[in-house]
């Protein structure tokens, strides 16, 4: 069975962000960039999976810019057996990039498609949704358990109600959350040893797909800022306070 | 704009989540939304009938009776194609989150998550949306219609109650509904408190509450007095203490209730990013330099072990 995993790369979850001086995009000087954490996690799942036997090759695919190559470097230093890239500089919007992943998908015909839930820039949480819609497929999104049966895949998902636990036949595409697992540190003979396997760069065209992104940034900016309040001495003072002056209890 | 909002239902009821999505159309398109609702033999749809939707759509389908994406995804689609929907409208939650992607995906529509703010500018749609774990506020021009869009439910609040009372009709389910995806079980509940994103009080614990009898004992027994909502730092879930549905954060809840109080949460930006915009916010910790400090409207520096059980108490005497 093989499984195929998108990655994207992103600024690194601990760099300071900050938007830009024309206020159009955040300042990318000197940034740090990283795999989607959420991403790592469904890499690792889809690695134990296959050293668990239930999958027999893990492939990655990241689209962007010819940058991204780190990325798919540090996912098959993860584990995975080959990487694909779809280079291509425009910005892209959700639908895009569901529409490229799914050409990707009819090609290499995996068994099951796992990604991150969201990518921690936008925050949008929306490609696997799409995916899933566009192919055809059943979903399981925000997964923090996964169980492979009987050409299936029963998943715990993280609802606002609770863990909620659904079953969909194979294949599937399935997002990860937080608590899927605890992505590994790539070891230095992981690293050695990526250096060797295939990365594959293609374009979307070589997938036919054509692409324009509807949704764009156009800009970015702080939050308003909150101050800091005062400090108070004693319980006795904070209930006062949130009686007289905030007036909340 | 004529929009069709999306009830959030656990297949059996109508959840009060909904709410922000109408307040929301509401001010968008006063005379011009219509709310569907999906289910199985679906109670409490009348609650949504006040607040001056054109009609309020009901389909009861037995293999609709519970939440799955893959099934109600077509009968969204359906309705907002037969409706010539501009709009396709959710308040943000895991639900919506799960479904209405999909729908657009169904449609090739394009999509915006969680949104503070819609404007409409040279004929484009121009919306605000935290980005980057709401650290940033980014604003994106959209084309295109329909637009698929969930609204962030603290920044569009409770609707306004309208006179005539919107028509209940029963609507067809689509010939096909997918049955691949089967719901087996749902583990949680909030025990009987307030839902946390409605909560009007919500009261959060950290890590430091050491396990989970002793998180609820505290941080319980002090929403309780509150008639509040219980919340967690993601350090807290982690480690066991707290319940994942509990957990305010980046990957969690964004809650803005009227008082937040944050007992022995440093603030990490994960957390901030579900709370900031919460009224007033008190912290209650023993580290004087924990960046929480920085947004709290009061800071209370003790350790909680003491002072928590007397606030609770203070406050169940000033109540009764």
């Amino acid at each position: 069975m093989k499984v195929l995993v998108s990655v994207k790369r992103v600024p690194d979850p601990y760099a300071k962000i900050s938007p830009n001086a024309a206020g159009t995009d955040i300042n990318r000087d000197g940034l740090q960039m990283a795999v989607n954490p959420f991403d790592e996690i469904a890499l690792e799942e889809a690695i134990r999976l296959k050293e668990a036997g239930h999958a027999t090759e893990v492939v990655a695919v990241s689209i962007g810019g010819a940058e991204c190559q780190e990325q798919l470097r540090t996912a098959l230093a993860m584990g995975a057996d080959r990487a694909i890239l779809v280079q291509i500089d425009e910005p892209l919007d959700a639908p895009s990039v569901a529409k490229i992943l799914a050409a990707v998908f009819r090609r290499e015909q995996p068994s099951l498609m796992l990604m991150g839930k969201q990518a921690i820039d936008m925050d949008e949480n929306q490609v696997g949704q799409m995916l899933a819609a566009m192919l055809d497929l059943p979903q399981a999104t925000f997964a923090s358990k996964i169980t492979l049966e009987n050409g299936g895949a029963t998943v715990e998902r993280e609802t606002d109600n609770g863990i909620e636990t659904i079953r969909v036949p194979l294949p599937a595409i399935i997002t990860a959350d937080l608590r899927l697992n605890e992505p590994r540190y790539v070891a230095l003979t992981g690293i050695v040893r990526a250096r060797s396997k295939p990365l594959e760069t293609i374009t979307p065209a070589d997938l036919g797909v054509q692409t324009r992104a509807r949704v764009r940034l156009t800009q970015v900016e702080a939050p308003p800022a909150r101050k800091a309040g005062k400090r108070v001495s004693d319980v006795h003072e904070l209930v006062r306070l949130l009686r007289e002056e905030a007036r909340v209890i | 704009m004529k929009i069709l909002i999306v009830a959030e239902t656990d297949g059996g009821r109508i959840s009060e989540k909904t709410l922000p999505a109408i307040a929301f159309a509401q001010q968008k398109a006063p005379d011009n939304f219509t709310i569907l609702t999906i289910g199985d033999n679906l109670q409490g749809v009348e609650s949504l009938t006040n607040y001056g939707a054109q009609a309020v759509l009901t389909v009861n389908h037995p293999a609709l009776a519970k939440p799955l994406a893959e099934r109600y995804a077509p009968v969204v689609a359906h309705y907002a194609q037969q409706l010539g929907a501009d709009a396709i409208v959710a308040t943000t939650t895991t639900f919506s989150r799960d479904l209405l992607a999909r729908v657009a995906g169904l449609l090739d529509a394009p999509m915006l998550s969680d949104i503070i703010a819609l404007e409409s500018a040279h004929g484009k749609l121009v919306a605000k949306r935290p980005i980057y774990s709401a650290n940033l506020i980014g604003t994106f021009e959209v084309e295109g219609s329909p637009v698929v869009m969930t609204v962030r439910g603290p920044a569009w609040g409770k609707p306004e109650p309208q006179g005539a009372p919107s028509p209940v009709q029963n609507a067809e389910a689509p010939a096909s509904i997918p049955t691949r995806s089967e719901w087996l079980s749902l583990q949680g509940g909030s025990g009987g408190r307030p839902d946390l994103t409605q909560a009007r009080v919500v009261v959060s614990g950290g890590r430091p509450l050491k396990d989970p009898e002793t998180f609820e004992k505290y941080i319980g027994g002090l929403a309780d007095a509150l008639g509040g909502a219980v919340g967690a730092t993601r350090a807290a879930v982690d480690a066991g203490i707290a319940p994942n549905e509990l957990q305010v954060g980046q990957t969690g809840k964004t809650v803005a209730p009227e008082l937040y109080i944050a007992v022995a949460v440093s603030g990490s930006v994960q957390h901030l990013a579900g709370m900031k915009d919460s009224k007033v916010i008190v912290a209650i910790n023993t580290d004087p330099e924990a960046p929480i400090f920085q947004i709290a409207d009061y800071g209370l520096v003790a350790d909680l072990y003491q002072v928590v059980p007397e606030l609770t108490e203070l406050l169940k005497n000033s109540r009764g």
